[in-house]
């Protein structure tokens, strides 16, 4: 069928009718899908099997086959709770907290292209709208930590906004140097330069930008750690001094809007770094012969997804083994690193890329 | 060669211990479907040798928790030699532990006199009433059977 479909539709667009509201059901859908989907497989994958495997041990086994349906087993749990605030919360936006966070991550995959043509919006700065949503989560993390009203959950929730922010900075700079090196921020322009780049005349595997930006791509990746909060960069719910941080009062089904918005954004960010640094949807254009993203066969709108997964578990994999390898860093070393260490080594990545691509 | 940074060491170790679990298995016993087997001189359950009990008490005195229960009374057996006097003997008509105050000590099995009471690393006993947790002389009889063989003696040890 696919071949007759290819036959039918040549060249790289398929003329398909789509109603209007075919599509926006199948938007709302493929964003579910792009978020919920990554959230469930790296809180099975890595947080239940890899983790217990790192520590010899089998993880949940009962639920299901090798414990797959665990994840179903604990969101029926957390939503059977009570919906519970403390007396002096501020319960309006106490209740709205994990619902900013968790629309940040929806936001965020908003950008993400899956495809020449899968992808939700296709903003000319893609890029810049990405890590303007992606600060969003920290609000939602502020007012968490402050409507909460318990100190635990406003120490956790000030160390969390003083983190976030610090590190957002050496993320948007080591960014700086894909988007000098592509002359673009549209994130499917920087797809479609590395598959079609060169590296000394070598065009085998395009020039994916985890090469000539490596310096860039570690700045990046130990910022999307400390964004994520994971270990070794979770201060802000240091669960030894601050009992959960700025998720304390949460329970039920809030705790859990908490605990997805998480996982789904630790997601989302792998496919951002893909996407970034590791060529995208793409595979290199010369195998297949293609000249630029609009000669691009049809097909690659369903295999681009996969590609996509595939890159973001491998990034998230990377990002999960720091996490459960490192202690967690004490919070004076922990801004000293992003003030002292990664932010001027971003500026001199961005400085010394500008200067290459003027005299290249 | 130069030191591998402690960073990468770390991020090898946790490396090598995920490769190790797929290829040979957690260290993981997965108690309701496969059982562990306890060391020999596991502490699981004290049985009773109830042809060695002289109902003399020891046990039951020492114990902390006082959960020996003994009841006994003196009776006459058949002589030893043909022609001599009925020996009088003492015979015990209850011997409880209750394993919801036992805490394990052992120290009764150290204090018998006359090798009565003895470990057995049978640990699989657990009742949904707490009264069923009182083993009778009958029940602490069965225990004998899961009770392993004393080890050798080592050379030169008196006996």
């Amino acid at each position: 069928m696919l071949a007759q479909l290819a036959a039918e539709f040549p060249g790289w667009y398929p003329e398909w009718n789509i109603p209007y509201w075919l599509m926006s059901i199948l938007r709302v859908v493929g964003g579910l899908v792009a978020v919920l989907l990554p959230a469930g497989g790296i809180v099975y994958i890595f947080l239940f099997k890899m983790m217990s495997f790192m520590q010899s041990r089998l993880g949940p086994m009962e639920a299901g086959p090798y414990g797959s349906m665990q994840l179903l087993a604990e969101v029926g749990k957390w939503m059977q709770k009570e919906d519970l605030a403390p007396d002096n919360a501020d319960v309006r936006i106490y209740k709205m907290a994990p619902l900013i966070v968790l629309l940040s991550t929806f936001l965020l995959v908003v950008v993400v292209p899956f495809g020449p043509q899968a992808y939700f919006t296709n903003f000319e700065t893609g890029i810049f709208y990405a890590l303007a949503v992606a600060s969003i989560s920290v609000l939602g993390i502020l007012i968490a930590g402050w409507s909460s009203a318990n100190k635990y959950s406003l120490l956790g929730g000030l160390r969390a906004g003083g983190q976030l922010i610090a590190y957002e900075l050496p993320m948007v700079l080591a960014t700086l140097g894909v988007v000098i090196q592509a002359g673009s921020m549209n994130l499917n322009r920087i797809v479609e330069v590395q598959n079609t780049g060169e590296i000394f005349g070598i065009g085998l595997i395009g020039n994916p930008f985890v090469i000539t930006q490596f310096i860039g791509f570690l700045i990046f990746m130990i910022a999307v750690q400390a964004e994520l909060t994971q270990s070794p960069f979770d201060m802000p719910i240091a669960e030894s001094e601050l009992v959960s941080g700025y998720m304390t009062e949460y329970s039920g089904f809030r705790f859990l809007i908490f605990f997805i918005a998480e996982f789904a954004t630790a997601g989302v960010f792998g496919f951002i770094a893909s996407v970034l640094f590791l060529g995208g949807w793409g595979v290199p254009f010369t195998w297949f012969g293609w000249e630029g993203i609009s000669d691009v066969a049809w097909w690659m709108n369903f295999v681009g997804p996969l590609i996509m997964f595939t890159k973001m578990f491998a990034l998230v994999g990377v990002i999960m083994w720091v996490r459960f390898s490192y202690p967690r860093f004490r919070e004076d070393q922990l801004q000293t690193f992003a003030w002292k260490v990664l932010i001027p080594l971003a500026l001199a990545n961005t400085a010394a890329t500008a200067i290459l691509k003027v005299v290249f | 060669m130069p030191k591998v940074p402690g960073l990468l060491k770390g991020l090898g170790v946790t490396a090598g211990i995920l490769g190790k679990t797929l290829k040979n298995g957690a260290d993981t016993v997965q108690y309701p479907h496969e059982k562990e087997a306890p060391p020999v001189r596991a502490r699981g359950v004290i049985a009773l040798h109830e042809d060695n009990c002289t109902a003399c008490m020891l046990c039951s005195r020492s114990c902390p928790d006082w959960c020996i229960y003994i009841e006994g009374h003196k009776q006459l057996a058949p002589p030893r030699r043909a022609g001599g006097k009925p020996r009088q003997v003492n015979h015990i008509d209850r011997f409880d532990i209750d394993y919801a105050l036992c805490m394990y000590c052992g120290i009764c099995v150290e204090v018998c006199p006359f090798d009565a009471l003895f470990w057995s690393p049978e640990y699989e006993y657990s009742e949904p009433k707490i009264a069923d947790l009182l083993h009778d002389k009958a029940k602490l009889g069965e225990w004998m059977e899961t009770v392993p063989e004393a080890p050798e003696l080592e050379v030169g040890a008196g006996k």
